[in-house]
């Protein structure tokens, strides 16, 4: 795994679009602008939407990468 | 888990689709979940209003309705089932809304709106819904708000036909200032000539609950000054320009000693329902 300092992990392999998305929104509404937020995701509509999404809503993705089943995102929050 | 803006794990699944509009986003829905709504009349038009705004997560909802369920009202009143016909409507109202929404809380009010009770009930609210089926009342609760300068949510229905109409005082022309005042009891309508298709109260009735949402979000542009009429024999939708009145008796320039009264109503006045 990458490494950066990350100041909040977020898993939402549990739950379906579009909670996926706003539980990602929500927890980075919680964090200060600049901050990093890490968030475990699963592969197929997760992995194909929540990026793009949270892009859209600008935050900045810096790396998603593949850790075991599961893909880990680095979000940083926008203004 | 409880975020900053503190939903809950179960608010945030219930409202995700709320929650995901750029429009709506996080902060928009805790505006929905503090709102609170007075609805006028828990019939064909309060129904859907009712429901939609519950669901929607309104904060507060408070139903007025001092009359029972009559199996006439089953054709358009969607609050009601056969087997609360004979039952209060505010109560059978409160039960259908808590059982959809355990997070909104309901008040019930089982009495008629006057002269006399209304400012006490509407000071708890941040704007008012028209769903009545009676002009009195309507002239009643528009006065009301003009003077709490609190938002009217105005709808109506007859046959096919159907007007919407949001009063923001201060900022628009109010009721009172398009229909100057209730029409005397002779030139209501029978009720054989207000039979209304039961469709037309659920359009109307979300238009309204849009524009409560739209208010509490503070996006898009509120039937502020324009008359919304709807026809479903002809599909159309139009809207009329209003102005308001510089001599109206209720938002005009000298409303000094305006006061709040109650109208006779003949009892089948089905205007709205
Ligand atoms: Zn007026």
């Amino acid at each position: 795994m990458s490494n950066y300092k990350v100041d909040a992990t977020l898993d939402i392999t549990d739950v379906l679009c579009p909670v996926t998305f706003a539980r990602t929104l929500l927890k980075l509404e919680d964090m200060m602008v600049g901050e990093i937020l890490e968030v475990f995701l699963n592969d197929g509509e997760p992995l194909q939407k929540v990026p793009k999404s949270i892009t859209d809503e600008g935050h900045r993705v810096i790396l998603i990468e593949k850790v075991g089943d599961k893909n880990r995102m680095l979000v940083e929050r926008g203004e | 888990m409880l975020s900053g803006l503190n939903f809950t794990d179960d608010q945030v699944v219930r409202y995700s689709r709320h929650i995901i509009l750029p429009e709506v986003g996080p902060k928009g829905q805790k505006k929905i979940n503090n709102g609170r709504v007075l609805i006028i009349g828990g019939g064909g038009l309060g129904s859907p209003v009712a429901y939609y705004l519950t669901a929607a997560g309104v904060g507060t909802i408070g139903i007025i309705d001092d009359d029972v369920v009559d199996l006439s009202n089953l054709q358009r009143q969607i609050l009601y089932l056969t087997n609360d016909v004979g039952k209060p409507k505010a109560v059978s109202a409160r039960e259908k809304l808590t059982a959809l929404n355990p997070g909104c809380q309901v008040v019930a009010y089982q009495e008629r709106l006057k002269a006399s009770n209304i400012l006490q009930i509407i000071k708890d609210y941040d704007v008012v819904v028209d769903g009545t089926d009676n002009f009195g009342t309507r002239f009643l609760a528009n006065d009301a708000c003009v003077i709490t300068k609190k938002p009217f949510f105005h709808g109506a229905v007859l046959r096919f036909i159907g007007q919407a109409l949001t009063i923001l005082p201060g900022e628009g022309p109010c009721y009172r200032c398009v229909f100057q005042t209730p029409p005397p009891p002779s030139k209501v309508q029978t009720c054989a000539q207000a039979g209304v298709l039961g469709v037309i109260p659920g359009i109307i009735g979300l238009i309204q609950a849009t524009e409560v949402l739209k208010y509490f979000l503070g996006i898009g542009d509120l039937l502020v000054g324009e008359l919304l009429t709807y026809n479903a024999l002809t599909m159309e939708f139009i809207k009329t320009e209003i102005r308001k009145n510089p001599n109206c008796p209720a938002c005009g320039v000298n409303p000094a000693n305006y006061e709040l009264s109650d109208y006779e109503q003949p009892v089948c006045d089905l205007n709205t329902r």
